[in-house]
C-alpha cells in the first residue's frame, strides 16, 4: 500500500498545507489546505505561487471537492491537486478527470485495485479537466481541426 | 428510436464488469454492505424488505420489442414472472438475487439497456412526454435532446456525488403529460419569435417530504447552451447544497432557501462562465441522434373512420385512444390498471403479448408513462379493432385512462423499506369501490395518487386525490390531500384534516367523490370543482 499515490513527475511541495484564509494572508507559502465549503475562486489572485491543493473529502458522500478541482483547473491552475480525507477507489477515475493528480487518503489505496479502477472506462462522453476527448467528437473527426 | 454505436455499447458493458467485480468483492466479504451500498445504488440496486430490487432505466420511457421481451425474460429467469412500471417511466423487479444481478446487467446491455443511474445521489434516467413522437400537439419529438443529455450526463465526472438525486425531464408541448415541474431541472422545447429552438428552463421542482414546484428560470435558452446551462445549475447546487441533513439537501430546498432570484443569478453567472469551456456537443452530434428519431414511414389516405358496432370496443376507444400526428393513426393507451389488481404490475407474458402488438401495429415502438401504463405510439386507426382484442384476450383492456380507478401507486410496505404504510391494497378497494365502468365514465377525469410514505414515489403532492401513509403509534393512518396537480394546470395538494386507518381512508374518497357529483357544475372535473369550491366544503362533506 502506498500512502500517496501520485501522477506527476516534478517534486512534490514539501512545505505543509495551510488553510485557505492563513494561505491568503500570507506572502510566501505555496500550499494550501481546501476543505468542503471554502470558495477556491478566492485563490484566483495568488494562482502564480500556489505549488500545492490538498481538497479534504470529510466523508466519501460530500462531493463539493470535485466542484473545487475543476473550478481550479477551469483557471488555469497547473500545479499539484492532491485529494485528502475519505477517498474511495471507486471514485478516483472520476478525481482524475476533475483535475486531481494525487491521492493520500485516510486509507492508503491499494496501487493495483487503483490501476483497475483508472482504466475501467474506454471512453468518456463529455470534457472535463482532463485531455480526454469526449464520445461525441470521437464520433466527428471531420471537426476535429475545425 | 436510438442505436447504441460501439461506444454506447463499449461503456455500458463497461459498467457491467465494474459491477461484476463490486458484487465479487461483496459476495467474497471483501466489503460491507455499508461499503457496497453506495455502489450498488449507483446501479439501481436496492435492498428491500424480502429481497434485492433491480431498477432498470427506461431512457425517455421509449422501448422496442426486442427490449420488452428480454424484460420479459428477466422476469421468468431471474425474478418470479412479473416486472412493476414506475412514476419515472423505468421497470423494476422485486425479487432479485445479487449474484444474478451482474448476468442481467449482462443481458440488458445486449439490447441496450442498463441501470446506470437509477438510483444513488446521481442524476437520473431522464423522463419525458410517453406521446413523445406522436403527438399531434408537439412541436418537435423531445427525445433527441433527451438521448443527448442522457449521454452527457452518463458519468459525470464533476458531479460524482451530488447532495442528492437530480431527475431531469423533457416536454415539447403546451400540455404536461409528464409531470415537468414536479422535477428537478424541467425543460419545455420553444420556438421563439424568430423560429429558433430553445428551451424555457423549470428548476427546483420535487415531490417527497417538502414538495415544490419549479419555478420558471429563464424563458430561453438556445438549443445548443443547454448542456452549459445544465451545468451552471449543478455546480451552483453541488458547491451550495447542505451536506449536513440528507432531508435538506434536495436542490428545492436551496433554490427555496437562496430564493428564485438568486439562485437564477447565481446560475446565469455560472452559466456565463461554462460557456467560455466550450463544453457544449455540436450540431453534427445532435443531428446524428436526432436522425434515429426520424418519424417513421407514416402510410397515407388511411380511414379515419373507426367501426363502433362492438360496444365494448367503443367504450375503450373512448377512453384509450390520443390523437397522433398522422393522419389515420391513433396513439394506444394500455392500461395497467386492472380492478382489484396492482397497478404498474405486468406479467411476461403480457409483457409479450405488448411487445408483439408493438412489433405488428406500431413500427415496433412502445412508451411506458409516469402514470405506470404502457403506450402503443403508433397505431393505424383501422387496426385498433384488432389491437384491441388481443389486448383484452391478455387482461389488458381496461378502459379506465386517467379515471379514478387509473390510481398511481408506490410499491409501499407490501416492498419497500422506506415505506410506512401498504400503498396496493388501498388502490385496490379504491378501484374495487368505483368500480362500474358507467360510474366512472360518469366521473370523468380524477387522478388519484398514493405514496406509503412522505417520499412521495406515488406523487400524493400532485393527485387530485392524494393519499399519504404514515405511521401513527405503530400503526398504519392514511392522510387525505385534495387539489394536486402534475399537468399544465400544476398545483400541490392539501391535507384535509385528520388521517384514517385504511377502510377509512377509502370511505373519505368515496364521500368527497360524492360531494364533488353533487355540486359539480356542467363540465367541470372533480379538480375544476375543488378549485372553485375550496376545501371548506369537502372537509364537512368528508368529516360530517
Amino acid at each position: 500500500m502506498a500512502d500517496v499515490l501520485r501522477f506527476r513527475d516534478d517534486a512534490a511541495a514539501d512545505e505543509p498545507a495551510v488553510s485557505l484564509d492563513a494561505f491568503l494572508d500570507q506572502t510566501n507559502a505555496v500550499s494550501v489546505r481546501i476543505e468542503a465549503g471554502d470558495d477556491v475562486r478566492r485563490l484566483a489572485p495568488v494562482l502564480d505561487r500556489l505549488r500545492l491543493v490538498e481538497i479534504d473529502f470529510p466523508k466519501f458522500r460530500d462531493g463539493r471537492g470535485f466542484s473545487s478541482a475543476s473550478i481550479l483547473r477551469e483557471m488555469g491552475y497547473t500545479g499539484e491537486i492532491k485529494a485528502t480525507g475519505d477517498v474511495l477507489v471507486d471514485l478516483i477515475f472520476f478525481m482524475r478527470r476533475c483535475g486531481f493528480d494525487s491521492f493520500a487518503p485516510n486509507v492508503p489505496l491499494d496501487p493495483a485495485d487503483a490501476e483497475a479502477a483508472l482504466n475501467r472506462y474506454p471512453y468518456v462522453y463529455q470534457h472535463a479537466a482532463d485531455a480526454e476527448v469526449p464520445i461525441w467528437q470521437l464520433r466527428h473527426p471531420e471537426l476535429a481541426n475545425g | 428510436m436510438y442505436k447504441y454505436d460501439q461506444y454506447d455499447d463499449a461503456m455500458v458493458r463497461a459498467r457491467v464488469e465494474d459491477f461484476r467485480d463490486q458484487t465479487r468483492r461483496r459476495l467474497e466479504g471483501k466489503m460491507t454492505d455499508d461499503q457496497f451500498k453506495p455502489l450498488r445504488l449507483k446501479n439501481g440496486l436496492y435492498l428491500q424488505l424480502h429481497a434485492y430490487m433491480l431498477r432498470i432505466a427506461i431512457p425517455y420511457g421509449t422501448l422496442n420489442s426486442t427490449q420488452l421481451r428480454k424484460l420479459a425474460h428477466i422476469a421468468r429467469t431471474y425474478d418470479r414472472g412479473y416486472g412493476h412500471f414506475t412514476t419515472r417511466q423505468n421497470i423494476q423487479f422485486h425479487w432479485i438475487k445479487l449474484e444474478d444481478a451482474p448476468n442481467i446487467l449482462g443481458e440488458l446491455a445486449d439490447v441496450e439497456m442498463h441501470c446506470i443511474q437509477t438510483s444513488g445521489e446521481s442524476i437520473r434516467n431522464i423522463s419525458a412526454d410517453h406521446y413523445a413522437g406522436a403527438a399531434a400537439d408537439e412541436i418537435m419529438d423531445p427525445r433527441p435532446w433527451a438521448e443527448t443529455l442522457r449521454q452527457m450526463t452518463t458519468f459525470m465526472p464533476e458531479f460524482s456525488y451530488l447532495p442528492r438525486k437530480f431527475k431531469i425531464c423533457v416536454i415539447a408541448a403546451e400540455e404536461d403529460r409528464a409531470a415537468m415541474r414536479w422535477h428537478d431541472f424541467g425543460l419545455r422545447i420553444v420556438k421563439n419569435e424568430a423560429g429558433e429552438i430553445g428551451f424555457e428552463v423549470y428548476p427546483g421542482g420535487g415531490m417527497g417530504r417538502t414538495p415544490f414546484i419549479a419555478y420558471k428560470s429563464s424563458d430561453f435558452v438556445p438549443q445548443h447552451q443547454i448542456f452549459s446551462y445544465l451545468q451552471a445549475v449543478l455546480r451552483v447546487w453541488n458547491r451550495h447544497a447542505r451536506r449536513d441533513n440528507i432531508h435538506k439537501q434536495r436542490m428545492k430546498i436551496l433554490v427555496h432557501e437562496l430564493g428564485e432570484e438568486e439562485f437564477t443569478r447565481q446560475v446565469e453567472e455560472e452559466f456565463r462562465h461554462i460557456l467560455t469551456l466550450g463544453t457544449d456537443f455540436p450540431q453534427a452530434e445532435y443531428d446524428r441522434i436526432a436522425a434515429y428519431f426520424t418519424p417513421p414511414p407514416f402510410e397515407t389516405g388511411l380511414p379515419e373512420e373507426i367501426d363502433r358496432s362492438d360496444p365494448d370496443f367503443a367504450v375503450w376507444i373512448d377512453q384509450q385512444i390520443a390523437p397522433h400526428k398522422a393522419p389515420g393513426y391513433a396513439i394506444v393507451n394500455v392500461s395497467l390498471k386492472p380492478i382489484g389488481g396492482i397497478g404498474g404490475d405486468i406479467t411476461a407474458e403480457q409483457m409479450e403479448v405488448v411487445a408483439d402488438l408493438a412489433e405488428r401495429y406500431s413500427f415496433d415502438e412502445l412508451r411506458v408513462a409516469h402514470t405506470q401504463n404502457l403506450v402503443l405510439p403508433h397505431v393505424r386507426k383501422a387496426d385498433l379493432y384488432a389491437v384491441w382484442q388481443q389486448l383484452r384476450d391478455a387482461g389488458l383492456a381496461d378502459a379506465n385512462l386517467d379515471l379514478v380507478t387509473d390510481i398511481i401507486a408506490c410499491p409501499g410496505l407490501d416492498y419497500c423499506s422506506l415505506a410506512n404504510a401498504r400503498s396496493l391494497p388501498v388502490a385496490a378497494r379504491i378501484a374495487e369501490r368505483f368500480a362500474d365502468p358507467a360510474a366512472q365514465h360518469d366521473l370523468g377525469e380524477l387522478k388519484i395518487k398514493i405514496s406509503g410514505c412522505i417520499n412521495a414515489c406515488g406523487h400524493h403532492h400532485a393527485g387530485h386525490i392524494g393519499i399519504l401513509g404514515v405511521d401513527r403509534k405503530g400503526t398504519e393512518n392514511y392522510q387525505l390531500l385534495l387539489g394536486g396537480s402534475g399537468a399544465e394546470d400544476v398545483s400541490q395538494a392539501k391535507i384535509t384534516g385528520p388521517g384514517f386507518d385504511e377502510a377509512g381512508v377509502v370511505d373519505a374518497v368515496e364521500r368527497a367523490v360524492n360531494h364533488y357529483r353533487t355540486i359539480r357544475e356542467p363540465g367541470e372535473r372533480f379538480i375544476d370543482t375543488y378549485r372553485r369550491v375550496g376545501m371548506e366544503g369537502f372537509k364537512e362533506a368528508i368529516y360530517g
